[in-house]
């Protein structure tokens, strides 16, 4: 997984995560990808004038602190690649800093910035896919610059509950394979079959191989891939060149079968993004949950939805155990199961839209991908909360492999 | 001679004149020192591991920030050993700083607390202030009982 060569530096732009017990479990993930966590330096006599500098007057040193370190990346005294920003979860002063903080990186510097929320329980696990996606970022850039697939090139996306598989040929899908994930080898084999029988081409044919999702270091050491990476680069990428948006800013919203993401793109290139994943509510899991409880396939459920009217139907939460005991509970007292339908869509979207696009700077063209995105009621939903058209490109729920497909391509071409 | 737990708990100042005076000085550097010194435990730069914040569900509850937990989980049990309290308010960040202004506000309300004796006093801005603020202080830890570890 870790890449050769000199190291990334990450600027740790954060607030007590040395007295939080995960600063160890930060370095770890930071050094399996060859990256190093520095710590931008700044004179301690900013720290009583850089909160009244920023605008931004907080009780919290240590918060002033970050905003010294943050002033200090943009303002290049400290030479980074990227910035991770993160403070306590639950901290409401920690966490308006870190927003703000996290816009003006971006937004001054234009490098790459994630922010993230850390409890003691975080661990390098959790953390490494944020900080893989922030170190391709930096470390890619010439990858990322591709807009074409050329030769020959299979991608993979082994998720959390489906396994999608594509072939392109000459910039084209020519076989694309989807099925459950049981065993993450096997389904992903099964999905590659699949593409390959329908492209009618052999697996000698095929001349770079990209793997991404949950499975992707399994499947990418099986397949012998020539690039394995994680799900924000490989989702974007593929979301922006399926929606034919590759060009300029956009905003790519996947609500998987586990987690979800939301990724401010800029020429198909993610800027900030976050990474749900806490809670199931807010995932495709809670629409196959309702899909089952309403008796009709989860194909169905979003036609249903169309047709219903989610506001007639009183939900107290958005939990997938008492969300669904609320929809239950609609169905007994004589909702129809399109309104049922209508409110688990909105349901989902509103709390992604309350717990993860309040920290991503919403720009259109929103790009809606995913499993999720098939069902018509999602979509719908998205863009009656947003109020804004929302896109749904062709082959949606392959973006993950596409993207591997089409970012493989440079090493046809290397 | 007395246990006295300074704020803020890292004052190099307070902690110097509390051990003039011939008190124990109940601060940060001291419980730092112990825990990046723990042999077998190896999580830089202070050692703190998620075990911690776990510590400090003693003094806090689970929904505050995992920080402030970690940080009660080193003031905490100094504070119960304090016989006396030196707490200096509105101190430059160069006196000592200890970062997070919930634990700050959750230590001082538990100094208080507690019901032993206490100097509040100002940070000095001018040099007469300055004069008067060691001048207290002094006649504070004068004040205390001596012989307290000969019990």
């Amino acid at each position: 997984m870790s890449d050769k060569g000199n190291p990334v530096l990450i600027a740790l732009v954060s607030c007590g995560s040395e007295y939080a017990g995960v600063q160890s479990e930060l370095e770890k993930a930071a050094s399996t990808l060859n990256a190093k966590l520095v710590y931008p330096e700044m004179d301690v006599a900013t720290l009583d004038t850089i909160g009244m500098e920023f605008g931004l007057e907080v009780a919290s040193p240590d918060l002033r602190l970050m905003m010294a370190r943050a002033k200090a990346v943009v303002e290049g005294v400290a030479k980074v690649d990227g910035v991770f920003v993160t403070s306590c979860f639950r901290c409401a002063e920690a966490a308006i800093v870190r927003n703000e903080l996290r816009r003006y990186i971006f937004e001054e510097s234009g490098l790459p910035v994630i922010s993230y929320s850390f409890t003691e329980r975080t661990t390098a696990a959790t953390l490494l896919t944020r900080l893989e996606a922030l170190t391709t970022i930096a470390r890619r850039k010439h990858l990322l610059a591709r807009t074409k697939q050329t030769g020959i090139t299979a991608g993979i996306d082994s998720g959390s509950t489906t396994t999608k598989a594509v072939v392109m040929k000459d910039n084209e899908i020519v076989g694309e394979g989807w099925v459950p994930t049981i065993k993450v080898l096997e389904s992903a084999e099964t999905a590659l079959q699949q593409a390959l029988d329908q492209s009618g081409l052999k697996t000698e044919d095929i001349q770079a191989i990209g793997t991404t999702g949950y499975g992707r270091f399994l499947i990418g050491e099986h397949f012998k891939a020539d690039l394995v990476q994680e799900e924000i680069t490989m989702n974007s990428k593929g979301a922006v060149y399926l929606a034919d948006q590759q060009k300029g800013p956009a905003t790519v919203i996947d609500i998987g079968g586990m987690d979800n993401k939301a990724i401010s793109v800029q020429d198909g290139i993610p800027g900030m993004f976050t990474m749900g994943g806490i809670c199931a509510g807010a995932s495709g899991r809670f629409l196959e949950m309702t899909a089952k409880r309403l008796g009709v396939e989860i194909t169905d459920l979003g036609d249903l939805a169309i047709k219903g009217m989610g506001e007639n139907v009183e939900m107290n939460s958005y939990c997938i155990v008492f969300g669904i005991q609320s929809l239950v509970n609609s169905l007994a007292k004589g909702s129809s199961p399109e309104d049922v339908a209508a409110a688990a869509c909105h349901s989902v979207v509103e709390q992604i839209f309350e717990q993860q696009l309040q920290e991503v700077e919403v720009k259109e063209p929103l790009i809606l991908v995913g499993g999720s995105s098939l069902i018509a009621g999602v979509p719908k939903a998205l863009g009656d909360l947003l109020k804004i058209d929302v896109i749904v490109p062709p082959h949606s729920q392959l973006i993950g492999a596409v993207g591997a497909a089409l970012l493989a391509s440079g090493y046809v071409s290397e | 001679m007395a246990k006295v737990i300074i704020y803020p708990t890292n004052s190099l100042i307070l902690s110097d004149m509390v051990e003039r005076f011939g008190h124990e000085p109940l601060a940060m550097m001291e419980k730092i020192k112990k825990i990046i010194n723990t042999v077998g435990v190896d999580s830089p730069p202070l050692n703190i591991t998620p075990e911690e914040p776990k510590r400090g569900l003693k003094y806090a509850a689970v929904e505050v920030p995992a920080g402030v937990r970690g940080r009660m989980a080193l003031i905490g049990p100094m504070i119960e050993l304090a016989e006396a309290g030196i707490i200096v308010g509105d101190s430059s960040i160069s006196f000592g700083c200890m970062g997070c202004a919930r634990t700050n506000e959750l230590t001082k309300f538990l100094i208080r607390e507690k019901g032993i004796p206490i100097l509040e006093i100002k940070y000095p801005r001018t040099e007469e202030e300055g004069q008067d603020f060691v001048y207290k202080i002094a006649e504070f830890l004068k004040s205390l009982p001596s012989g307290s570890d000969e019990e």
